[in-house]
């Protein structure tokens, strides 16, 4: 009886892990075949052209691409050293404590919904923006734009690399801690050698946070200002994929618009799988060490 | 195992009935219908209010959007659509069967704009609102602004345009009309509901685009003239094919629909209209109906609802926002109702 149970159990958790893998291959699957109006009328030049037209029929991504790439790198940029920041912190120098409270609190940004993030986008972040904006003589000073949508982004990022890069960190055997301070470290020396023994791990958290803020719809949309605008300035409104999908795929009724709109979803998605991996390979790397 | 199975069975059963309830003569179950959002707070006051007078009723709405709408009705997945703009001709081509539309209530669009110092609502002309939107005028005390302006001082600030990022029949109606009044907008830019913009940001929904106008020196926006009276948001008039400025009001839209011949399928766009009073930039919302619907119960509840609809329905139209249809429209409609094989 007890041999059935162990065996049915193991059957159906087999089942419930391989259907998570049957859904993913499925998304993939179903993605482009209802893009492949776009994929063959396009072809290639979907994804180097510039122009997005729904009325003439005219599709071409590059923007979306751009953006989404463009404002998650920023994010990266500004949420990476306060992650780590905090995770070194946290793991490492603060009291006990303030442990609990701090861990809590970080993780406590990752359970905002992110309408609310966009909302606070708008009402609060876009107008402290555009001031520095104009304090800056940036055009064309609206406040949403680049700059606005990457900072919204770090701070939704913040929550993930921070509690994976703490994992890493209390994953790093003592034993390296304790040579280093065996070798005269100071503690600051000591908690390099920490960090470069977690080096990869550490990657693979901030590549997490990659994917999470490539995937990122609604705060985005609320605040990038929604522009097919190819521009490094961080004043200028532009626009993502994420953000283009969440706009125009109720309304759009013609048959190759909602291709060219699925096609955008496809590459999205086929670019957040391969982030996600990379990373999930680099977390497991120290882990397993 | 066996007992989830066995309760699975149980949850099956019981659900059934629930399913197809008894009916009462002459009714039919649940009608489900999707599509455009502008109408979707009198469509659910119809539905409720048709509900109670009618037990056995019930009319199911998704406000899922215009587009969402004519897919679903296409695919036959609701026995009815709205949309705020009339089906293309290549969607009707598409569908299992010929469509019919049906004007329910009007809409309308307005400026709104964030400038210090006008002492007074600012007067536009479709010229000049189309120039605004294709990036030619740029400041605010351009010439052809303040031309239409006698007496209002513009400051020198720059115009920030803002439009709907969202894919809405609002920016499909705001695109007609400046489409009929510019030749240069109706090439560059053209009408649907998500449009290549040559100037200005997007922003999400009615109220992201008055959140962002409301917090922007210099900016242009537009919305939904229901938005702007709910939420006591100050909007410029509008010069239309007479020459008058009007401002939007139920009045001035309705008498939009008014300067306008109908036509017998009702695919007609009302912007920028004939009549001294009329609003030029307003707009018919439709339901949308097979001719011949398979499910004869269902399509004689909806004609009966739309024939209540069109006439004491209408009465609730302005306490929302909405503007009444004419009378010589609610005639030619009803008629209409007609066409649907029942």
């Amino acid at each position: 009886m007890s041999r059935h149970g162990d065996r049915g159990f193991r059957f159906a958790t087999g089942a419930v892990a391989g259907l998570v893998l049957l859904i993913v291959l499925g998304i993939g699957f179903e993605l482009t075949r209802q893009s492949s109006l776009s994929i063959r009328k396009f072809g290639f030049s979907f994804w180097t052209t510039k122009t997005w037209d729904p009325v003439a029929g005219d599709f071409g991504a590059l923007p979306f691409i751009w953006g989404t790439l463009y404002s998650s790198a920023l994010a990266l940029l500004i949420a990476t050293p306060i992650a780590l920041g905090i995770a070194v912190f946290i793991s490492e120098l603060s009291p006990r404590m303030l442990r609990q409270p701090l861990t809590y609190l970080t993780e406590l940004l990752a359970a905002i919904p992110s309408i609310v993030y966009g909302l606070w986008g708008i009402f609060v972040l876009v107008p402290v923006v555009r001031k520095l904006e104009v304090v800056l003589g940036l055009k064309p000073a609206l406040g949403v734009g680049m700059g606005a949508a990457a900072l919204i982004l770090a701070v939704m990022v913040i929550p993930f690399t921070s509690s994976v890069a703490r994992e890493i960190l209390k994953n790093v055997p003592s034993a390296q801690r304790e040579a280093a301070y065996a070798l005269g470290a100071t503690r600051w020396e000591a908690i390099k050698v920490a960090i470069g023994f977690g080096k990869s791990g550490i990657m693979g958290a901030v590549m997490l946070g990659f994917g999470r803020a490539l995937g990122e719809t609604m705060a985005v949309t609320m605040v990038i200002g929604n522009s097919t605008i190819i521009s490094l300035s961080p004043a200028k409104p532009q626009y993502t994929m994420a953000a283009v999908l969440a706009n125009e795929f109720t309304e759009a009724a013609d048959e190759l618009y909602l291709h060219a709109l699925i096609e955008i979803g496809l590459f999205l998605f086929i670019i957040t799988v391969v982030i996600n991996a990379l990373s999930r390979l680099l977390i497991w790397k120290v882990k397993a060490a | 195992m066996k007992k989830c199975v066995l309760i699975l069975a149980a949850i099956l059963v019981a659900c059934k009935p629930a399913e197809t309830p008894k009916e009462p003569a002459g009714a039919a179950a649940q009608i489900n219908g999707a599509g455009a959002t502008f109408p979707n707070p009198i469509y659910s006051k119809w539905f409720d209010e048709y509900g109670k007078a009618h037990p056995g009723v019930r009319i199911n709405y998704q406000p899922i959007g215009s587009g969402g709408g004519i897919k679903q009705l296409s695919a036959q997945t609701v026995f009815f659509g709205a949309t705020d703009g009339p089906m293309t001709d290549e969607q009707l081509k598409a569908a299992p069967g010929p469509i019919l539309h049906f004007p329910t209530v009007l809409g309308a669009v307005v400026p709104i704009y964030n400038i210090e110092g006008a002492s007074q609502p600012l007067r536009f002309s479709g010229d000049v609102l189309a120039k605004i939107y294709l990036g030619r005028i740029t400041k605010w005390n351009d010439a052809a602004i303040a031309a239409l302006n006698p007496g209002v001082t513009l400051p020198a600030t720059e115009l920030a345009v803002v439009h709907r990022s969202d894919g809405s029949g609002t920016t499909y109606i705001w695109c007609d009309f400046l489409s009929k009044v510019s030749a240069e907008y109706k090439e560059k830019v053209g009408v649907a509901t998500s449009v290549n913009w040559p100037a200005g940001v997007g922003a999400k929904g009615n109220e992201g685009v008055a959140g962002l106008v409301q917090q922007t020196p210099g900016a242009i926006g537009y919305v939904e003239l229901i938005y702007a009276l709910h939420n006591k948001i100050p909007f410029g008039s509008v010069q239309n094919k007479s020459g008058e400025f009007v401002t939007a009001s139920l009045a001035s839209v309705t008498a939009a629909a008014a300067g306008v011949a109908v036509p017998d399928d009702f695919h007609v766009s009302i912007t920028n209209p004939d009549g001294k009073d009329a609003y030029p930039i307003a707009s018919f919302t439709w339901m949308l109906l097979y001719q011949n619907p398979a499910d004869k119960a269902r399509a004689r509840t909806m004609v009966d609802f739309l024939k209540w609809a069109l006439s004491d329905g209408q009465t609730f139209a302005p306490d929302l926002g909405y503007a009444q249809l004419p009378k010589p429209v609610v005639e030619k409609e009803l008629a209409a109702l007609g066409k649907v094989a029942i």
